[in-house]
């Protein structure tokens, strides 16, 4: 673990610098659209991905950033990607919503809450049944909880023995609802109903993430099948940015304060000596404003293939107007 | 010659290909047992990693197939009755169809969506005789409907190889169809094909799955009176525009009969079409189920509600008249 103290700062110290840099241009309009912030909850990404392998699998939703960057993607690609570029992550046409990377794993984000898990069923199944160890980790929220394939698909897993790992970001809230609101019984109760272990682990701690997930990695490549860990986080930003528009107030500045304290970038800065940690800082500060300029300079797509990417055969469809 | 049935050539067509391609599986419900028949002696051949029985969770079980074709597989989901289409609706046309582009070109979704019997079901309620085509081609999901045996064979070799997700709408009134075929006449058949079963050269008929057999009977009986072309289309999407537009430089004359809902329908996309980019002399005709039509709910009524081929030998003679 030890070893591992300094990446994932590293990881954790991306993330919400990338997350600000990200927001910077959400204000100057270079990424249309706004986008869902991950500050606050960089623990769970980062102890989660480390605990992975290369060519293990993620399958992630709309608050995507901090799992593509901690599977490793790279800033620049992923940024320019956010901003609708050409160089972007997939060439521009993922924008901040739908992130994937094949080259890390990353086989997509997909915003219908839930269902990104049993897209990762189906990949866990295929890597279980082709005789590989890789094991499929997919993020969703507690909102995701209340949605009807998450829970056909918790099943599914738990009956096939799959090698997946249901990861909840549990920031107490979808959009504005409580989760205490929407969410009978417990997270990690649902899980157990289907036979899959669960635990409650502290999500703003990064070792405590990594440490949990490590373990479910190791049952799930041992062919021990899914687990679920429920990691309770926090989200210290907007939904999205279109809520610094509208002034929501669903949850208490104290509320808002007190998670602060347990803030997963200070947390692991604290445990590594103060020289190493500026010195990522700075390669960060580095890292990101290569990336940022990237973003910035790339081209944009050129609207005559509008088209293009949208069957994978290649297929043309007809235009909308004929002359 | 042996004599093939629809089924048979669906049984057929799966079992060649996932002897061909060991990435090639099958999830459904009931397919242990075989129940629609279209896995008939497959769990005995491939066993139950290849022929998988999943529980009543259609939601999930369509997002599985996708993980697993991003993974590299190609399954084939099985449902047994259409409405399951409209359930999963969202996992086809907003996940699976929308990964290539969204990835930028890195992901494919070789997914095919069987479906082992759509459309009316004289006594079965209101529930399961939809037949709905036209909101996966309004998706642009690849939709595709044989009426034959042989096409039926043909157009399933060809879902699944196909590197998209492909809908395949097996038209319940077709599953009756036999065939003489010498199997060595049975190959893929192409998307965006179509094929035409008469040739004609006063009024192109467009009829959409089973219609097609509705289409032939009627053009022999008015063949005295007109001569009439008998065009299938059999890929819904794409669909073979230029062939259409070849049959109707020729004849002028048009009629669709689509056993769906009206509005929005693809015969409404066909008369769209052919009034807006091809030679027409007389105004096209199409006939449909009635706007939000609901059939199923009572067999008298329900025939009140379909295309039949009183109707098709009526729009004809006025097409004819113009
Ligand atoms: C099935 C579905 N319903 C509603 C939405 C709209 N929506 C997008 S994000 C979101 C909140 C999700 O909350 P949660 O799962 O807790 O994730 P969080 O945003 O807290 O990270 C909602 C309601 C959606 N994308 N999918
Ligand atoms: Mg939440």
């Amino acid at each position: 673990m030890d070893v591992l103290r300094e990446p994932l700062y590293r990881t954790v110290r991306l993330i919400r610098r990338f997350e600000e840099r990200a927001i910077e241009l959400v204000r100057t309009g270079v990424i249309v659209g706004g986008i869902h912030p991950y500050i606050g909850q960089e623990a769970v990404a980062a102890g989660v991905c480390a605990a992975l392998r290369d060519d293990d699998i993620v399958l992630s939703n709309h608050r995507n950033h901090g799992h593509a960057l901690a599977k490793g993607s790279e800033p620049r690609r992923v940024m320019a990607e956010l901003a609708g570029r050409i160089t972007g992550i997939d060439n521009g046409r993922a924008g901040s919503l739908h992130i994937s990377d094949y080259e890390r794993g990353l086989y997509g984000a997909t915003i219908t809450v839930g269902h990104g898990a049993a897209i990762a069923t189906g990949a866990a199944w295929a890597a279980s049944r082709d005789g590989t160890d890789r094991v499929v980790a997919s993020f969703i929220g507690d909102g995701a909880m209340n949605q009807g394939a998450l829970l056909e698909t918790m099943n599914l897993a738990s009956l096939w023995r799959v090698p997946q790992l249901i990861i909840v970001e549990n920031n107490l809230y979808a959009t504005t609802q409580p989760v205490g609101a929407s969410t009978a019984g417990s997270i990690t109760g649902r899980a157990e109903a289907f036979g899959i272990p669960g635990r409650t682990v502290d999500g703003m701690d990064p070792e405590a993430v990594l440490e949990a997930t490590t373990e479910a990695v190791q049952r799930a490549r041992s062919g021990g099948g899914p687990s679920l860990l429920e990691f309770m986080t926090y989200r210290f930003d907007a939904h999205h940015t279109f809520e610094y528009r509208v002034r929501l107030r669903y949850r208490t500045q104290e509320e808002i304060d007190h998670w602060r304290e347990r803030d997963p970038v200070v947390v692991q800065g604290s445990r590594i000596p103060d020289e190493a940690r500026e010195h990522i800082d700075q390669e960060i500060e580095d890292v990101l404003a290569d990336a940022v300029q990237f973003a910035q300079d790339s081209p944009k797509p050129d609207p005559a293939d509008a088209l293009e990417y949208l069957y994978a055969t290649g297929l043309r469809p007809r235009p909308g107007v004929v002359s | 010659m042996p004599k093939l049935s629809y089924l048979k050539a669906l049984n057929r067509a799966l079992g060649e290909e996932m002897e061909r391609d060991p990435s090639v599986f099958v999830l459904g419900e009931d397919v242990n047992h075989a129940v629609t028949n279209v896995t008939a002696g497959l769990l005995d051949r491939f066993g139950p990693d290849r022929i998988v029985e999943t529980p009543l969770s259609e939601q999930a079980v369509t997002n599985v197939a996708t993980g697993a074709a991003l993974w590299g597989r190609r399954p084939v989901v099985e449902f047994a009755i259409p409405f399951l289409l409209q359930l999963v609706l969202e996992q086809v046309v907003n996940q699976a169809h929308k990964f290539s582009v969204m990835s930028g070109g890195q992901a494919r979704v070789p997914v095919t969506y069987l479906v082992a019997s759509s459309g009316w079901r004289p006594g079965w309620g209101g529930q399961h005789s939809d037949q709905p085509h036209g909101l996966f081609v309004h998706s642009g999901v690849k939709t595709v409907m044989p009426t034959t045996p042989t096409d039926a064979y043909g157009l399933l070799l060809t879902a699944i190889r196909d590197d998209d997700p492909v809908v395949f709408i097996a038209p319940r009134v077709a599953l009756d169809v036999r065939e003489d075929v010498d199997y060595a006449d049975l190959v893929p058949v192409p998307l965006g094909s179509a094929r035409i079963h008469r040739t004609g050269h006063d009024v192109t008929v467009v009829a959409i799955g089973h219609h097609v057999h509705d289409a032939l009977a009627v053009a022999e009986a008015l063949a005295d009176e007109v001569s009439v072309e008998v065009f299938d289309p059999r890929s819904l999407y794409p669909f073979d525009w230029a062939a259409l537009a070849e049959s109707l430089s020729r004849t002028g004359r048009l009629v669709v009969i689509d056993d769906a809902n009206r509005s929005c329908g693809l015969a409404a996309e066909i008369l769209a079409t052919a009034a807006e980019e091809m030679p027409l002399t007389a105004p096209p005709k199409r006939i449909t189920r009635p706007d939000g039509a609901v059939v199923g709910c009572n067999p008298d009524l329900d025939l009140a509600l379909q295309p039949n081929r009183d109707q098709l030998a009526t729009v004809i003679r006025q097409v004819m008249k113009r």
